[in-house]
């Protein structure tokens, strides 16, 4: 480290690490509505973080920035510690950031593979379906996702197979970021378990997983770190090993505001997150 | 690379086995039901009238196949989309009198009346492609707009004698009308269709071994080219004892099989049923929807100017009737009765080929039965019905069983 770095860290730890992705200071309104404001992220590499808030909160916008689907009207996105644009999805994807919306967006009609490779066919003159076949069956392998064939139509699998295929198929281009949107919201018991089962293995593969979800039982069990939004600004980031589930739910209800310190994290993060009051 | 493809060979093979009988359990029948339907027909009108089966008879309904069938191949594409174009039988008429008043009034060369007529075709549906992605206006909409104003500049190209009788030595003519394959000819096609499937099974079959997946047995891969070598093989026999097997048969279904081939194994083709099953998700995943769209709309016009120009040969003219009647409900009938879903996203070329076979079948032998057309239309519109309905619970089954 140069001479510049005369500002001691206050924790001795690992070695820094600047976040694959963060948000600084992002804003966006819709009309009169102010969905976000002043919102700060911080998404690491292997590790998973949930954002939690009440309807309306601004979760989904905030997921649609990232993903390109809006612009944001005011902040910054870094990319690996540099500046980025996200205007189109096209972009968002490109940079490695992989989006799995709520409605999955998989075509019923198609089976596995055919889902998996979506745009992004591997051919020559014809298309090449037993090298795809081969590396669906090596991702879902990986996964260990439970699925009977790669050759059945999407229509033939149950709910959480098709998340799985949802989720299987944001990981073809490597990506650093993976999004779930709710992607337990309509599942039943066996089938959130073997999501949340994928979802800890997103992170042992060492890719920074956001998680948004309304189910705190979720919540606690797969995330590192908890950030909560309330009317579309910060109201807390914990470190999910060190907070109850009652100081969760004050945080989204509003009944602290930010009545409680950020917890001390386990490495020293690059700046504190959120308008601390 | 072996311990990662190990495992799935293993599950996949087990689940391999099953994965056909489970498509058809979850309501994808395929096309199944048609070639049945198509059998108990044949039986049926050959125990009531046995000449319905004869050579000659047979020979002639592979030629009335042609035309509509190649016209219901564009109908195919659009439906696969989940649209529809109810214009296809004014345009085949317009390309009718395209290559009528160029060949006979203005002295244009055959290829020239060609060219000139499929171009037209493929500018109608051109403009309905840009129509369509532009202003979002439904298709059923824009093609019945097309409908109407397509036959106007029919009407218009043929000008005020509105009938055009086509020169009976004209190579189209002959084409459509009699130019048989000789025998020797026909047998060496049906050895070259049955031995390309092979080869490329076979092809798949080594690819499929280097990366580790499943194959299945090569026996039942020379069973079925086999079966198919056969079957062209007493077709062929049997017609030759009348013509033969016609030019413009065999044309038609060279376009099937290429269209099947391009739905199958190309980028494109996987498009146009992604598209058509889901338009949302396939934007998402970076297909460039509109393209795919305006493709399909110029590729559907295209193919019904093509069929114009057949049953134009075959009538040996060209009028005000060209493609009108019921040319354009028979080719959408066509597509649907022989298995594509009118809801998008399932079905394929050969549902072109079957559906046409099966109209024409009962309309044919209702004919030998000197039936008149009131009940042929009945009929038809019986059968489309029942395709319709078919097609209608099998998507129910499948959304009932995706839920599960
Ligand atoms: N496209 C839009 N146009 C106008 N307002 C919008 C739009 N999208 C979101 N909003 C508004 O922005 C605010 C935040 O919405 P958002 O969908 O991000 O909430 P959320 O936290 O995802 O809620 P939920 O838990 O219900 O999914 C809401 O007040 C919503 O009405
Ligand atoms: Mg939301």
């Amino acid at each position: 480290m140069s001479a510049e770095t005369v500002v001691p860290l206050p924790v001795p730890g690992p070695p820094e690490r600047t976040p694959v992705l963060s948000m600084r200071g992002i804003s966006k309104s819709f009309g009169k509505v102010q969905a976000l404001t002043d919102i700060h992220l911080d998404i690491y590499a292997g590790e998973v973080v949930a954002i939690v808030g009440d309807n309306g909160a601004g979760k989904s916008t905030l997921v649609k920035i990232l993903a390109g689907v809006h612009p944001a009207d005011d902040g910054g996105i870094e990319f690996e510690g540099q500046p980025v644009q996200i205007p189109d999805p096209t972009t968002s994807r490109a940079l490695g950031i992989a989006t799995v919306f709520q409605d999955l967006a998989l075509c019923d009609n198609l089976d596995v593979v055919a889902n998996l490779f979506l745009g992004r066919e591997i051919a020559g003159v014809a298309l090449d379906e037993e090298e795809m076949e081969r590396e669906a069956w090596e991702l879902l392998r990986q996964l260990s996702a439970r699925i009977p064939s790669v050759r059945v139509p999407i229509a033939a699998l149950s709910g959480g197979q098709r998340q799985t295929v949802a989720i299987a198929r944001s990981l073809i281009g490597d990506p650093r970021v993976v999004i779930l949107d709710e992607p337990t919201a309509a599942l039943g018991v066996a089938q959130t378990a073997e999501v949340l089962n994928l979802i800890e293995r997103l992170r042992e593969r060492g890719h920074g997983v956001v998680l948004i979800s309304h189910n705190m039982a979720d919540v606690q069990a797969v995330a590192d770190r908890i950030v909560v939004l309330r009317l579309g600004r910060n109201n807390g980031d914990f470190l999910a090993s060190e907070v109850g589930y009652e100081d969760i739910i004050a945080a989204i209800t509003g009944a602290t505001e930010h009545a409680r310190p950020l917890p001390e994290p386990s490495y020293p993060r690059p700046r504190r997150i959120g308008p601390l009051r | 690379m072996s311990d990662v493809t190990e495992a799935p060979t293993v599950r996949a093979r087990a689940a391999g086995l099953v994965d056909d009988v489970r498509a058809r359990l979850t309501g994808n029948l395929g096309s199944l039901p048609v070639v049945v339907g198509l059998i108990v027909i044949w039986v049926a009108f050959q125990m009531i009238n046995p000449s319905f089966l004869s050579a000659d008879n047979l020979v002639n309904l592979t030629l009335q196949c042609a035309a509509t069938g190649t016209i219901a191949i564009g109908v195919v594409l659009v439906l696969l989309l989940g649209q529809i174009d109810l214009s296809v039988g004014s345009v085949s008429g317009l390309s009718a009198a395209i290559l009528g008043v160029g060949l006979t009034q203005l002295g244009w060369p055959l290829v020239v009346s060609i060219l000139a007529a499929a171009a037209a075709g493929a500018a109608v549906g051109l403009l309905y492609g840009v129509l369509f992605t532009r202003f979002g206006v439904p298709s059923f909409v824009i093609t019945l707009a097309g409908l109407l104003g397509v036959l106007g500049l029919q009407l218009k190209v043929l000008g005020p004698n509105g009938s055009i009788n086509l020169p009976a030595d004209s190579p189209i003519v002959q084409f459509a009308t009699s130019w048989f394959l000789p025998p020797w000819v026909a047998y060496a096609l049906s050895a070259l269709w049955a031995g390309g499937m092979f080869t490329a099974a076979l092809l798949r079959r080594r690819r499929r071994l280097r990366a580790g997946l499943t194959t299945s047995p090569l026996g039942w891969q020379a069973a079925k080219a086999g079966g198919l070598l056969v079957l062209c093989a007493l077709a062929v026999a049997y017609l030759a004892t009348n013509r033969g097997v016609g030019v413009m048969f065999v044309f038609f279904i060279v376009l099937v099989i290429v269209m099947h081939v391009v739905l199958t194994r190309t980028r494109w083709g996987r498009e146009v049923y992604a598209v058509g099953g889901s338009v949302e998700a396939a934007r998402r995943a970076g297909i460039r929807v509109d393209r795919v769209y305006i493709s399909v709309f110029v590729l559907c016009s295209t193919f019904a100017a093509v069929g114009g120009l057949l049953a134009a040969g075959r009538l040996m003219s060209v009028n005000l009737n060209s493609g009108a009647g019921d040319t354009n409900l028979v080719a959408i009938a066509a597509a649907v009765i022989g298995g594509t879903s009118l809801f998008g996203g399932r079905g394929s070329a050969w549902s072109a080929l079957l559906g046409i076979a099966v109209i024409q079948s009962i309309s044919n032998g209702l004919t030998l039965l000197n039936l008149d057309s009131s009940i042929r239309y009945m009929i038809t519109g019986g059968v489309l019905l029942l395709a319709v309905i078919i097609d209608s619970l099998s998507r129910r089954a499948r959304a009932a069983h995706g839920q599960a």
